[in-house]
């Protein structure tokens, strides 16, 4: 059943395209290579422009979920093909389709073996990013969620470095043991849920209307937490993620930066938040703690690096503790720069793996003492390196800096200490990321083999035009960006306020249960049924 | 007219952008009279806005000029907005002025270099990132403009880039600043969230320093010295002038430009533009006059016994910056706002014509091999010593007015120390800079050959732009001539600007302002004084360093006598207090270690964790393998059951393949969490 204005499976389409794309590839023959790759990018792009016309008719004034479809699926379980999006959904959609037609772009000449197989796991890869950002059912969530890894785990294992089996485990395993947590609280809120209400779905709009019992909610936020904080990755858990960077092909390194990680700081605003809220303030000043600590040692880590590669890794784990010490700031400024600065990454570090993977192509080493001089051999990489450098600092007028203040301004309302220690990461990314730029770019060409590097090629160029445009984009004008998301934002923070205010009233510590109308939406039966179990008095508005 | 005001920015930038990316295929007449050009039409219109705002009624002359919204979350809303007002139409002045001057004079200068094209560029950039600093009508555009001037800095100092040196200071130069930058964000950010929960959702300058007086004085004595720490980086100031002195890796023309008449003045600039909450911060304004007071001597000290030209300038620079500092920490803000546009007038000459005198000498610093250039480079000495005269506080130039006021306001407010400190250095300052006088153009040239013979005068594009500074810093001090009716007319002019500030700093000095007869009597007599000091330093150097002279030196008055009769002290100066190796002991090698640390603990900790966890899975399979080979297919075997269904089952789940196990482990849990949730 279509349920949207539109009256079109425009996300149907979306999640489709790249999947007709992949079965399209099986039926050709793998030594016209030039073939399988005009059609990747053919099929990418064609999702892409399919993507931008949703902007055409996105309303940016609800935050309610839109282009919803929804189908039975398992009807006895509760499963349903439910998809739709909202202004969060449709920012991350457009870095998807995007990064996935910069991704065939950059593997054309890199990826000479096997290309066929390839490519269909770029495109299988596709369909499975698209769907995690859209589902709005658990079950489908996670179905995709397990899709996007299994064209992962292959990109990796064939086409990697030489460590690429350990990584891969390492990957796919630690990804794997998240996930378990993560259906652990799916199947305890659907239990919960129907307990309440006597409607057992995996709707995850259904899900919202109920507020769990807060040891519920503490339990599944911990559960939920674990499946997200790894594919985050959250200082502690990030261990895997300079390990499968490093080994992965280039493509699969930018999709790895844009999108897989954006899926765990996605998840905490989908569906810790949301569905968790009470247990949200009790966890949140760990997780900023967490995530500010992830600022600062991912930055010392990536100082320490020998490798261009696991330097934009850990750095990788700076600027994803700033997102969540965003989210967890649990302020609008904090949230909708955490939001912002999902998007960011996914361009700025994509950039820079782009980056990485030109010169690997070229000198097929990654070890910084191996260059130097290159910005005299290659003027034109040296000047678009500089520009992603820069947006990775945070320099004012590229996109960096719009989430990182926002991020800091909301953190600094949190909590002033947090946020003075989390500033500290504009010091220390200016540190390494010029150090390192000054090492490779700068100085004499020392090394012969560099002395001949030819300069970026057209395509070359072509692929990182996108990034250099939004960079500049949304660093000057980000709010076109963050129109999108105001309404989804607005609506959270207004939620976290509400229960706030509601928590403050309530005077006490403990563990303590709040029942509280959410959305206003709530069925009276539901709230009853839930009422029952609360072990404090309801408190309506 | 000021609608436009806009343009002025965006001319440089179009420059910029023109010549970064086609000026590789552009001539070089072509990039450089596009570069000097735009900067050329800004300062017009700069004037033209000059001569709109005086039009005006003084209480008119604040026009903020809205350009589209740049950024909204919640009630954090911040628009790219311009503030017209005296104190910014001064600043644009000086930079499009100076820019402009300095721009042609580069023409010249860099016209040996390949990368012109580059050096335009970024020179262009540059001049759009200061004026938006200058002309931000709020908090947030001026750190655009900030950290963009920061950017610039960076690659201009690290132009030749192939040299470690230049690249090394290009990063020293914005990391550095990205020290104070912290501090300045935090500042921003406890200004905005204080005055945010009084219902004041703005970061404009208007609205800020309407509601200052609302904010309850602790916090805003915090947030003015957070602020201040952003100014300690980005103009130079102890502990965060490090980076100055390396900056001058660059080439000379950025040394001028930013080093020295602008970008390095912004930290003043701020505090000024905030006086209406540094007003109110009185504490904060004795750590700006002290941490500036103290700077200008310390970097004086070092600049004594130096002898690279460039060097000399730089910590010059830095101890005119602490002057200037000095100024506006007492609150004398017109002081501090008028040697800022004097020091961008003889300072700029002064690394000009130092400049002119390299590029003379074959790109050689050293001024221990100089000496007798006078007789070679006529234009250069002339002005450069008209600079140094300027410099040294000698009426009527312009650096005696300005300083002399300073030195007066200081002494007025009752601030007798950082008088007397300010007196002290302004005696060194006249040494030092006749020192470098003596060195460079008197006596006989030391030289080799090869170098003395290619010794010529600079091209016309670089000896105009020097007379026309050596005009400015003649007459620049005519503004800020004391003993009107009226006070100065560079009080005058930028009085509206600080009247924010002066209402609370008369209501606290109106007893002083009671006999104001005694002390025009009194402001003349330390004139005299502050004269008689600059003489004196240029008469001792001139008995140490100038031929003609040292035959009436005492016998001790000597360089090498007196470097080895205080050779503790001479080596502390010339190593330049060892700051920087202290903090290379104290910062940046801890914080190596600690780098090092991280990564032995993520490799061995974390991961060891995490692929000990591995080895234990992979452990309880091997385990439970021996497991099912001995103990069940034992008893199976014993039992001579037929039921090795339970062997193939187990076996099954120890199989060594992911899936099995997370099978197991969802299913399990499910188990678990499905228990848990039914028997709750």
């Amino acid at each position: 059943m279509i349920e949207n204005t539109l009256n079109f499976p425009i996300l149907s389409l979306l999640i489709a395209i790249p999947l007709a794309g992949a079965i399209a590839l099986f039926f050709f023959p793998r030594e016209e290579k030039d073939a399988i790759r005009m059609t990747a990018l053919g099929f990418t792009l064609v999702n892409f422009i399919a993507s931008l016309l949703l902007l055409f008719y996105f309303d940016t004034s609800t935050y309610k979920m839109q282009f919803v479809e929804r189908y039975d699926w398992i009807p006895w379980i509760g499963v349903q093909y439910f998809v739709g999006m909202d202004g969060i959904s449709l920012l991350l959609m457009l870095l998807i389709t995007l990064t996935s037609v910069i991704a065939v772009l950059c593997s054309w000449t890199a990826v000479e073996e096997r290309v066929k197989e390839f490519m269909i796991h770029i495109l299988i890869l596709e369909t499975g990013m698209v769907g995690v950002f859209v589902a709005l059912d658990m079950i489908l969530f996670f179905l995709f969620w397990e899709i996007g890894l299994v064209p992962m785990f292959f990109l990796i294992g064939v086409w990697g470095g030489k460590r690429k089996l350990y990584a891969n485990i390492k990957f796919f395993l630690y990804t794997l043991f998240g996930s378990v947590f993560m259906l652990a609280a799916i199947i305890a809120l659907y239990f919960a849920h129907g307990k309440a209400t006597g409607v057992y779905t995996f709707d995850l709009l259904k899900l919202y209307e109920v507020t769990y019992s807060y040891d519920l909610q503490w339990w599944v936020f911990l559960a939920f937490f674990l499946g997200f904080a790894i594919k985050v990755p959250v200082f502690p858990f990030h261990t895997w993620l300079p390990d499968a960077h490093v080994e992965a092909p280039t493509a699969g390194s930018v999709i790895l930066a844009a999108i897989l990680l954006k899926m765990g700081t996605y998840g905490f605003l989908r569906f810790n938040l949301p569905l968790t809220l009470q247990a949200s303030y009790t966890f949140a000043p760990f997780i900023v703690l967490l995530a500010v600590v992830g600022i600062v040692y991912g930055a010392f880590l990536a100082m320490a690096q020998k490798d261009i590669k696991k330097l934009v890794a850990y750095s990788s784990v700076s600027h994803l503790g700033a997102v969540m010490a965003g989210i967890f700031a649990m302020n609008q400024q904090g949230i909708d720069g955490g939001v912002l600065q999902m998007i960011n990454h996914g361009v700025s570090t994509g950039g820079l793996f782009l980056l990485i993977g030109m010169i690997y192509e070229r000198r097929h080493t990654r070890e910084i003492a191996d260059f130097g001089g290159l910005a005299k051999v290659m003027p034109v990489y040296a000047t678009l390196a500089l520009v992603i450098f820069f947006s990775s600092i945070g320099l004012p007028g590229t996109n960096g800096f719009v989430g990182e203040i926002m991020i800091l301004v909301g953190l600094f309302r949190a909590n002033v200490m947090m946020a003075a220690i989390g500033a500290t990461g504009v010091i220390l990314g200016a540190a390494y990321m010029l150090w390192m730029y000054q090492r490779v770019w700068f100085g004499k060409v020392t090394h012969a083999e560099n002395a001949g590097l030819k300069d970026l090629s057209p395509r070359e160029i072509v692929t990182l035009a996108p990034i250099i445009i939004l960079i500049f984009w949304m660093g000057i004008f980000p709010g076109h960006f963050l129109k999108l998301t105001r309404a989804s934002t607005a609506h959270l923070t207004e939620m976290i306020e509400r229960n706030q205010a509601v928590m403050d009233m309530i005077a006490g510590s403990g563990r303590m249960t709040v029942e509280i109308p959410r959305n206003g939406a709530a069925k009276p039966d539901a709230q009853a049924q839930a009422g029952a179990d609360a072990h404090v008095a309801a408190v309506h508005e | 007219m000021v609608q436009y005001v806009w343009l002025i920015p965006l001319l440089p930038l179009i420059g910029a952008f023109i010549n970064g990316v086609f000026g590789s295929r552009l001539s070089k007449t072509t990039v450089g009279v596009l570069a000097s050009a735009l900067m050329g039409v800004s300062f017009i219109i700069a004037c033209s806005i000059f001569v709109h705002i005086i039009s005006l009624p003084v209480h008119e002359r604040s026009i903020e000029v809205s350009v589209y919204n740049w950024m909204t979350s919640g009630q954090f809303s911040v628009d790219i907005n311009f503030l017209v007002d005296p104190l910014s139409t001064l600043m644009i002045l000086v930079v499009t002025g100076v820019g402009f001057l300095i721009h042609v004079y580069s023409t010249g200068y860099m016209h040996h270099d390949k990368a012109f094209w580059r050096f335009f560029s970024y020179l262009n950039l540059f001049v759009f990132f200061m004026l938006m600093l200058v002309l931000g009508g709020n908090y947030l555009v001026m750190f655009l403009g900030w950290e963009g001037v920061g950017l610039c800095s960076y690659l201009l100092i690290g132009f030749w880039y192939e040299k470690k040196s230049a690249s090394d200071a290009g990063k020293k130069a914005f990391v550095v600043n990205r020290v104070g930058d912290f501090g300045f964000i935090l500042g921003l950010f406890l200004l905005f969230w204080t005055l945010s929960d009084s219902g004041i959702h703005s970061l404009n300058y208007g609205e800020v320093f309407a509601h200052a007086g609302s904010i309850d004085p602790a916090t805003i004595t915090i947030i003015t010295l957070l602020l201040f720490v952003g100014a300690c980086g980005k103009s130079a100031q102890f502990p965060l002038y490090v980076w100055l002195p390396d900056a001058m890796e660059g080439p000379t023309p950025v040394s001028a430009l930013i080093h020295a008449a602008t970008m390095v003045t912004a930290g003043v600039y701020m505090v000024a533009r905030n006086n209406a909450l540094y007003s109110l911060a009185p504490f904060t304004g004795e750590i700006v006059a002290s941490v500036g007071i103290f700077t200008a001597f310390f970097a004086a000290s070092i600049g004594l016994v130096q002898n690279d030209i460039k060097k000399v300038l730089a910590y010059s620079t830095v101890s005119q910056l602490g002057y200037m500092f000095a100024a506006v920490g007492v609150g004398a803000y017109t002081a501090g706002v008028f040697h800022l546009m004097t020091h961008a007038f003889f300072k700029g000459l002064l690394f000009l014509g130092s400049g002119s005198v390299i590029h003379a000498m074959s790109g050689e610093q050293d001024m221990r091999k100089m000496g007798g250039l006078h007789k070679h480079l006529k234009f250069t000495s002339t002005t450069f010593i008209i600079g140094a005269v300027a410099i040294a506080g000698i009426p009527p130039l312009a650096g005696f007015w300005s300083k002399d006021e300073i030195l007066w306001e200081v002494f007025e407010k009752g601030h007798i120390y950082i008088w007397i400190t300010g007196l002290v250095t302004a005696g060194m300052t006249a040494f030092y800079m006749f020192r470098q006088v003596f060195m460079t153009f008197t006596g006989e040239c030391r030289a080799d050959e090869h170098t003395k013979h290619h010794i010529h005068e600079s091209p016309k594009s670089m000896t105009v732009p020097l007379i026309i500074l050596a005009v400015l810093a003649v007459t620049g001090g005519v503004v800020g001539i004391p003993f009107f009716e009226e006070g100065t007319a560079a009080h005058h002019f930028l009085n509206s600007v600080f009247s924010h500030g002066a209402a609370v700093v008369n209501h606290q000095g109106a007893a002083a302002h009671d006999s104001e007869a005694i002390y025009g009597g009194l402001e003349f007599i330390l004139m005299i004084v502050s004269v008689c000091v600059g003489a004196l330093g240029i008469f001792l150097a001139s008995l140490m360093y100038y031929e003609p002279m040292k035959k009436y030196a005492p016998s001790f008055w000597k360089a090498e006598v007196m470097a080895s009769k205080f050779s503790g002290l001479y080596t502390l100066l010339y190593n330049k207090w060892y700051v920087d190796e202290i903090y290379d002991a104290c910062i940046v090698n801890p914080i190596k270690r600690a780098c090092a640390a991280c990564l032995r603990f993520d490799l061995g900790v974390l991961d060891g964790m995490v692929n000990g966890a591995g080895w234990l899975t992979r452990f309880a399979a091997w385990l439970s393998h021996k497991f099912d080979i001995y103990v069940i297919d034992g008893l199976v075997n014993s039992m001579a059951t037929g039921v090795s269904l339970d062997g193939r089952i187990l076996r099954r789940l120890s199989s060594g393949q992911i899936q099995h196990y997370a099978l197991v482990f969802v299913l399990g849990l499910i188990v678990i969490f499905g228990g848990f949730i039914l028997g709750y």
